[in-house]
């Protein structure tokens, strides 16, 4: 199966890659792989990640070297709503734990996995810059603040009858 | 040119030269170790920590200390600089603070490692380390891959110094390793199965400090104390020949390039000298390679000596003594 | 009642739309510099005012910029640092999701005063919700002639775009984001060279926090001297300080420099008081690195003076006894904190965020994780807390970057401060123990 973009994401990978210098294509690396992540089911196989090094004319290596070293982006299969709970300072001062808890007995896994729908993938991640206003989660480009238990249950109600995959790629360039 | 001193000794060295390079022609105890840095390797140097040492004045112009300890091995001499080593204790006390990380998660395993015996860890631990470990925690372990049939990858051993990374950039014609991942968990691997066999490649094995890369056509063969390495050469028109042969009787175990007094390899070797020619009748072969009294490779070890070398040498260090006390070496380095 | 220098406009009803903003007296600092003033007549009005980067580490931003190297004839760079991600900071993503505008002004202005033709934004990839709020105000900027060839008719040109980052600590610190811009793994650089003289693509580049840049505005807009005024010695000017945790107010508040944290933490006006009618046990002043202080040393310094929000009055007292406004991260902990558990979370953070690149960082967090996790459980011991410290010790000072302080500082403050609190937690194995 050959790897390629939707002619709408070629332009956009287009038009990051002239933001850069000349012959500094390699920076629109990172925001490259974004744009990819959100194409391809959110997570970037070694597929994925050649013809991203094809697109820039870099080594493919040069290519999985970036992708593993950032924490967004997933290079293992991951279920439609990634759940990212702050764990964090802040958050854990105002309950974090609570919510990791109840989510992990919830769908009965540990934080990484995904529940056997393929739904929900349970995530904890470092500080997330809404200290004033937690605990919280991320899915997708959206931020869940000042959660409780309740609020939490009610948003995987949400996403659950929505059954879509979250995105948080809206827009990366401005035309 | 630029007049410095070093723990009291002077010497004078061309602008830009490093302090550690600049220690080193003054050679003997005074040279701070070196784990990253790798002379004949670009960009190398200032990650291991190994070689900090302590500026006390900057430069004649400028003579207030630098505020932190500095990576030697990439800070530039200035004129009138006076640099710290042995003779700073928090050199020291910093120094036995890194041998401990590096050996945190080190999986001691000498008593297989291909590595013991030529290893700079355990040297370096030897000299600058403790003689037990604090640590009681899990160490970290990594999925065992395989990166081909010349060279044999065991990521607990790696001090990630990021020399093999520097070898394929630079020697040879593309890389397909790298350090992937991130803080502890960052690993040399190729992330989808492939060999790393492209020409030059080989030089890794003798670049990688510990036993992290190793010649899979050596791979427990013999312990190097028993071997008699040999110099030797042959035309190779793709690098110079001059190999170091590892002998058991007539057989040739292992062919690696030559290291000088440093551990470094000024000239790198191509893969065929380094792995197809295991016939010594393949190579005109000089004599016995000179081994350092200190190297355990050197028990039972002959060569003939060279007396007027040797006279130049002793007058040498003659010189290097005179008149300069040199720290008690034990009493600081064991406390 | 303190000046409101950046957030004066906050609730205005679309200000973060272009005509608002203008109407607002947006993007007169632009007209000003641009048209009557050179650019380096604008990096004296900077330093005049006394700025101090706002990201953390208080560096005067006038300085930082006189540092450019203008003799290259290498393109030079302007790049705003939004990768906000001290924990218990959260004061740029609240400037830059309502008040765009002002971010894209600073930008101006400043790349004006260095002579930087393109700019960048880079921002942290968690943040991309952020990523269309700023394109769209660029847009804008645009098409209204403020960016682009020949801004306002002057013979300056400006391009600026956002570059989003993908989830690093690390890529905070100004070399690594560089390597990030370029394309590659977030490790940080020596240094020397710095970047003003070898930054983005090796050429002259100034990194600035965001709200560092935004502060440019006003220090344009009323001048130099006049912004200096606010506040008190060298601490000069206003700070966005971004208050949490066990208070009844979280939020961003602007606050001139100089108000008494006593003000700050118990006012209405501000966090208005520890929640749940409990008492204040602790607070960490400046994001998760910067020493963690006791109740009483907060408030007062070891000298007994009312302790203020100043880069000098935090600072008092060293590291025995101060702490530092850093990024102006303020966590409030109270009476019914775990101090060991807030450490862990603190130590668990660094290890996760470590590039790996220098020993003592990478084996060293993990190490201190460890200990701590093993603390928190119950199965540590005596000796850990010692180790514990000396660990700290032994990272501090010896890194490539300031990652390794920012993960030493917290635990060496913590245990200097809270040490009975690790002895408990390192008895109750011996405890149970000698119970079993």
């Amino acid at each position: 199966m050959d790897i390629k973009f939707s002619s709408e994401a070629l332009a956009t990978a287009n038009k990051l890659i002239a933001r850069y210098p000349q012959g500094k294509q390699k920076s629109a690396l990172i925001p490259m792989l974004h744009l990819a992540q959100s194409e391809f089911d959110g997570w970037l196989s070694p597929e994925v990640m050649d013809y991203v090094a094809s697109l820039l004319s870099i080594k493919p290596i040069e290519v999985y070297e970036v992708a593993t070293f950032y924490s967004m982006f997933n290079t293992k299969p991951v279920g439609k709503c990634l759940i990212e709970v702050c764990q964090t300072s802040s958050c854990w001062l105002r309950g974090s734990d609570e919510i990791v808890d109840h989510l992990k007995k919830k769908w009965n896994i540990e934080v990484g996995e995904t529940t056997s729908d393929g739904m929900f993938t349970l995530k904890t991640v470092e500080c997330l810059g809404s200290c004033g206003t937690a605990p919280m989660l991320q899915c997708g480009s959206d931020f869940h603040e000042n959660l409780t238990v309740e609020k939490v249950d009610e948003l995987i109600e949400k996403l659950k009858s929505k059954g879509e995959r979250s995105s948080y790629l809206k827009s990366l360039v401005n035309s | 040119m630029a007049k410095l001193t070093i723990d009291g000794v002077e010497v004078e060295v061309p602008d830009g030269t490093t302090i550690l390079n600049a220690a080193r022609q003054i050679g003997g105890a005074l040279v701070p170790p070196a784990m990253c840095y790798y002379s004949t390797l670009k960009d190398t140097g200032g990650k291991c920590r190994v070689c900090l040492v302590k500026v006390s004045a900057g430069s004649a112009k400028d003579p207030r200390p630098m505020p932190k300890l500095v990576a030697s091995c990439r800070t530039p001499v200035a004129d009138g600089m006076v640099v710290q080593n042995l003779t700073s204790p928090e050199v020291l006390e910093a120094r036995k603070g890194v041998v401990e990380f590096l050996l945190l998660n080190h999986p001691l395993d000498c008593p297989i490692c291909d590595q013991a015996g030529e290893c700079d860890l355990q040297n370096l631990a030897y000299e600058h380390g403790a003689s037990t470990t604090r640590y009681e925690d899990e160490r970290r372990t990594f999925e065992k891959i395989d990166i081909g049939d010349k060279i044999q990858l065991h990521m607990t051993r790696c001090i990630l110094c990021y020399r093999c990374t520097f070898v394929a950039d630079q020697l040879t014609p593309g890389r397909v390793h790298g350090v992937l991942g991130r803080g502890d968990k960052s690993e040399i691997s190729t992330h989808i199965q492939k060999a790393v066999d492209n020409d030059f490649s080989g030089n890794m094995i003798d670049v990688c400090p510990v036993g992290a890369l190793t010649d899979k056509t050596f791979r427990f063969k013999s312990r190097v104390w028993f071997t008699k390495p040999m110099d030797a050469h042959r035309n190779c028109t793709k690098c110079s020949g001059k190999v170091v042969l590892w002998m058991k009787g007539n057989d040739v175990l292992r062919v690696s390039a030559r290291k000088d007094q440093y551990g470094e390899v000024k000239e790198y070797i191509c893969n065929e000298c380094r792995y197809d020619h295991k016939n010594v009748s393949d190579w005109t072969v000089e004599g016995p390679r000179h081994i350092d009294k200190h190297s355990v490779i050197s028990q039972n070890h002959y060569e003939k000596i060279d007396l007027q070398k040797l006279k130049v040498e002793v007058e040498r260090q003659l010189e290097f003594q005179k008149g300069r006390q040199l720290p008690e070496a034990n009493a600081t380095l064991n406390s | 009642m303190g000046r409101k220098l950046l957030l004066e406009h906050i609730n205005e009803p679309g200000i973060q739309t272009f005509d608002v903003y203008r109407k607002k007296g947006g993007y007169a600092s632009v007209e000003k510099a641009l048209k009557t003033m050179a650019p380096d007549a604008v990096t004296e009005e900077v330093k005049k005012s006394g700025l101090r980067g706002r990201g953390g580490a208080g560096f005067p931003a006038g300085m930082k910029w006189s540092f450019i190297d203008k003799k290259s004839d290498k393109p030079r760079y302007l790049v705003v640092n939004a990768d906000e991600s001290e924990p218990g900071t959260f004061k740029d993503r609240y400037l830059m999701e309502k008040i765009p505008h002002v971010l894209i002004e600073g930008m101006i202005v400043a790349s004006f005063a260095l002579g930087a033709k393109t700019s960048y934004i880079y921002i942290r990839g968690e943040y991309m919700y952020i990523v269309g709020i700023l394109e769209k105000a660029i847009q804008e900027a645009y098409a209204k002639g403020f960016l682009g060839k020949n801004i306002l008719g002057t013979d300056y040109s400006l391009d600026i775009y956002v570059h989003p980052g993908a989830g690093a600590y690390i890529c905070g610190e100004e070399t690594a984001l560089l390597e990030s811009l370029e394309g590659k793994r977030g490790n940080p650089r020596l240094k020397p060279p710095f970047p003003a003289v070898a930054g983005l693509y090796a050429s002259p580049t100034v990194v600035n926090n965001v709200e560092t840049i935004a502060a440019v505005v006003p220090v344009i807009n009323m001048g130099g001297d006049e912004y200096a005024k606010i506040g008190i010695g060298k601490s000069t000017g206003t700070k966005l300080i971004s208050a949490s945790g066990h208070i009844n107010k979280p939020g961003v508040y602007e606050i001139e420099l100089g108000v008494p944290v006593d003000e700050f933490i118990y006012s209405e006006e501000y966090c208005g008081g520890i929640w749940k009618n409990r008492r204040l046990k602790a607070v960490v002043a400046g994001g998760s690195s910067v020493p963690i202080l006791p109740a009483d040393l907060i408030l007062t310094t070891a000298k007994g003076e009312p302790r203020l929000m100043t880069y000098e009055s935090l600072a008092d007292g060293g590291f025995q006894t101060g702490t530092m406004l850093g990024s102006g991260g303020f966590i409030v902990m109270d009476e019914m904190t775990d101090i060991v558990k807030n450490l862990y979370t603190f130590a668990r953070f660094y290890h996760h965020e470590s590039c790996g690149q220098c020993s003592p960082c990478r084996e060293g967090t993990g190490w201190m994780e460890k200990i701590l996790h093993r603390l928190h459980h119950g199965h540590g011991k005596k000796e850990d807390i010692d180790i514990l410290v000396d660990v700290a010790k032994k990272i501090e000072g010896n890194t490539i970057c300031p990652l390794g302080d920012a993960a030493a500082w917290p635990v060496a403050s913590a245990v200097r401060h809270f040490r009975k609190e690790f002895e408990a937690a390192a008895m109750a194995h011996s405890h149970a123990e000698l119970v079993a």
